[in-house]
């Protein structure tokens, strides 16, 4: 009995130790993630975030992503009432044209409907009513530089008012005075002059009208002239948008297969079975790992110096990068391959470059290929950030129009394509992969 | 016997004659595919090469200038190299943070849509598909499109990059995980919820033991990756190594030297983390 006792307790003191040891771990490793992220928290500095954080650019974003505002301008200083979309040039009614919710009445009138029936008059000598259902009618003028209003305290609050400026903003839409305007914005849904713009023929007309109506351009017939207007249009540049989208998977293609095609002779100089002086082999792996080393980012940089900008210097750095990645790769799956095969080709008296066609890439083809078309799908994403970074293809585009800080329906257009595209190159190269080495491959 | 000899070396010759000509078809369908593929190569860098600023043929000489002006730069100045080092050790540390605080984030995240969304462990069943869907839009969103609009949104710093590369780290890391837990054993599962574990125990006590190596050595590979993202978003305006390399490279000659330290500390640490989760990599997968 007591034998038994004595054997057992090392074995319980031990277990014991165990049960502890794995309490300490069970408890510390939680402790040390949650501590490392409140350092994080500290040295990011999240407490500072809720005032960098600008929920007005939240609210803009949210909404101008998937609606246009129409601008409504009259110049307080020469006079003058235009209708823009945007407000960009591009997307001006031309003079004695106007939406039908605006009248223009002679160079300073204009009258401006509400889809909650509230309605604004430009009125002559800088004046202008702002007419509310529920509310009144707010009169403004600007007399000698200074705005004045028929408004009594207290003001409302979506109504902001100074001596220089008065903005109304209510859910119709939004109107504002300056010394040097008088404007109204109106918000729609949709994206408006995506297929045609303004000075299109083809504007407000409908898809069957323009494929089966009469011609509307006597110059054209109306299909290749309804093409041509859409793909040239100025405010959305379908044009430049799909060749940057070319550009991108231009990049991507290039940079995959052009890394596979430089890897894969390094490969064998690389790998055990085929290399066998030692110094060659070991330098060989040192290039592929400075190759990788040195990173995406600093060939950009440095590739972008000698090419300048564009879509080869990005097909370039990640060809560079990838060499390396290939490389590497390549290198380990030559180690496993089996040797009966060569052999066997051997055996017929083949010379060693036909002993590697015949014997060798049979065997990794399967494993190679699946390896490149995985990264050709991943390397479509890099080259939306390479792309950004050198000043090529549709990364390039969605940064110019992050930049402007206008154009967020542009912005959602060019997030939608950039999905779209990553999507496509996934089940495409899924999709190849599966005709060229089988489902199971 | 003659007439079945005489039918016998006929049908041998059909076999080597369909053969022959299975052979002939697919050396043509080989050569097609290879010749389809020679021209898009060629085609493709002849546009990219003239859509490109500088061409091709003109530019791959000057590939060594830079490198050459940098490097001769950092040698003249190699004194005060030590002091550039250090003053961009900061935003190296940065840079670093960034990547492991989004891949300990987006690991978490992942491990989460992984168990909801693998057959058999799934807390909904019913939500697998979407679970895997979500997955796969977090993974095809480009982390550089998350991080311009967060940037707009919440100003510029490091905390954009990291959410962007988190968001992409959980869709990328839960399909991996969901990989790796669709072949974890049941039986233990089943015990716990016999005691009536929760769903949640059953996880971490069930499964988490038996698929955590396999876990960790995916998140430390996507850890090399994001160490990458990080600093190539920096370069894009988040903050860290890469916004210090975007400013360095802005100044043009006269502060190459620093442009050295920069890239310096960047292999540096690449290369470091690379071989550190290599090894560790190593040492989890074979027990």
């Amino acid at each position: 009995m007591t034998d038994t006792t004595a054997t057992l307790e090392p074995a319980k003191t031990s277990a014991l130790a165990l049960f502890r040891r794995k309490q300490k771990v069970a408890f510390a490793v939680p402790a040390i993630i949650l501590a490392y992220l409140v350092y994080i928290a500290v040295s990011f500095d999240v407490v500072g975030l809720a005032q960098r954080a600008s929920l007005e650019n939240a609210s803009i974003l949210a909404s101008d992503t998937w609606s246009h505002k129409v601008h409504v301008t009259r110049d307080n200083r020469r006079g003058g009432t235009t209708v823009a979309i945007e407000g960009e040039r591009k997307g001006t009614y031309e003079d004695g044209t106007s939406p039908d919710w605006v009248s223009i009445d002679g160079a300073d009138e204009a009258t401006i409907d509400f889809d909650d029936g509230s309605v604004v008059q430009f009125l002559p000598d800088n004046a202008a009513t702002f007419d509310i259902p529920d509310f009144g009618t707010i009169e403004m003028q600007l007399v000698d530089g200074s705005i004045r209003t028929n408004l009594q305290e207290p003001i409302p609050d979506w109504i902001n008012k100074s001596d220089k400026r008065i903005t109304i903003t209510t859910d119709a839409g939004r109107m504002s005075m300056t010394r040097s305007r008088t404007e109204v914005f109106r918000y729609f849904g949709g994206w408006e002059l995506f297929w045609f713009t303004l000075d299109s023929p083809y504007y407000g007309h409908s898809f069957v009208k323009i494929v089966t109506g009469d011609r509307i351009d006597p110059t054209r017939s109306n299909i290749s002239g309804a093409l041509s207007d859409f793909w040239n249009n100025a405010m959305w540049r379908h044009k430049d948008v799909a060749w940057a989208m070319g550009e991108t998977i231009l990049m991507a293609f290039l940079g995959t297969f052009g890394a596979a095609m430089i890897a894969l002779p390094l490969a064998f100089i690389a790998a055990k079975r085929f290399s066998p002086l030692t110094l060659v082999r070991a330098s060989m792996r040192r290039v592929f790992d400075f190759v990788r080393g040195v990173d995406a980012l600093i060939w950009t940089v440095v590739l972008a110096r000698a090419f300048g900008p564009g879509p080869l210097t990005g097909a370039l750095a990640i060809l560079v990068t990838d060499t390396g990645t290939f490389g590497k790769t390549f290198s380990e799956a030559l180690e496993n391959v089996d040797q009966k095969q060569i052999d066997g080709v051997a055996s017929t008296g083949a010379k060693p470059l036909l002993r590697y066609r015949f014997g060798v890439i049979p065997q990794v083809a399967p494993v190679l290929l699946a390896q490149v078309l995985y990264f050709l799908e991943s390397n479509t994403r890099s080259a939306t950030i390479i792309g950004a970074i050198t000043g090529g293809g549709i990364g390039l585009m969605l940064t110019q129009a992050i930049q402007t800080q206008k154009d967020w329906e542009e912005v959602g257009y060019y997030i939608m394509l950039i999905i779209i595209l990553v999507m496509f190159m996934d089940w495409f190269s899924g999709w190849l992969r599966g005709r060229l080495i089988g489902r199971s491959g | 016997m003659s007439d079945a000899t005489h039918t016998g070396s006929n049908s041998t010759e059909f076999i080597q004659h369909s053969y022959l000509a299975l052979v002939r078809r697919r050396r043509t369908y080989g050569g097609l595919t290879l010749a389809i593929f020679v021209l898009l190569m060629v085609s493709g860098f002849m546009i990219a090469d003239d859509r490109n600023a500088g061409g091709f043929w003109s530019g791959w000489h000057q590939v060594l200038d830079f490198p050459k002006d940098v490097f001769s730069e950092a040698w003249e100045k190699r004194a005060e190299l030590p002091a550039s080092l250090a003053k961009y050790f900061p935003s190296l540390i940065e840079t670093i943070n960034i990547a492991v605080a989004s891949t300990l984030i987006g690991a978490l995240f992942g491990l989460v849509l992984s168990l909801l969304s693998t057959r058999g462990l799934a807390r909904w069943p019913r939500a697998i598909p979407l679970f895997r869907r979500l997955m796969d839009i977090l993974r095809a969103i480009p982390e550089i499109v998350v991080a311009l609009v967060l940037i707009f949104v919440l100003g510029g710093g490091p905390i954009p990059a990291m959410i962007a590369i988190a968001l992409h780290t959980a869709g990328a890391l839960g399909k991996m995980f969901s990989e790796v837990a669709e072949n974890s054993d049941l039986k233990p599962v089943d015990g716990l919820r016999s005691t009536g574990a929760t769903w949640a125990q059953s996880m971490m006590l069930g499964v988490l033991p038996q698929v955590a190596p396999n876990f960790l050595s995916y998140a430390l590979l996507r850890f090399e990756i994001n160490i990458r993202a990080s600093a190539i978003l920096g370069f894009v305006g988040a903050g860290g190594i890469g916004a210090e390399l975007s400013r360095a490279m802005a100044w043009g000659p006269g502060r190459f030297d620093e442009a050295a330290a920069i890239f310096l500390l960047l292999f540096g640490t690449i290369v470091f983390f690379d071989q550190v989760s290599s090894r560790y990599r190593n040492k989890l997968t074979e027990g």
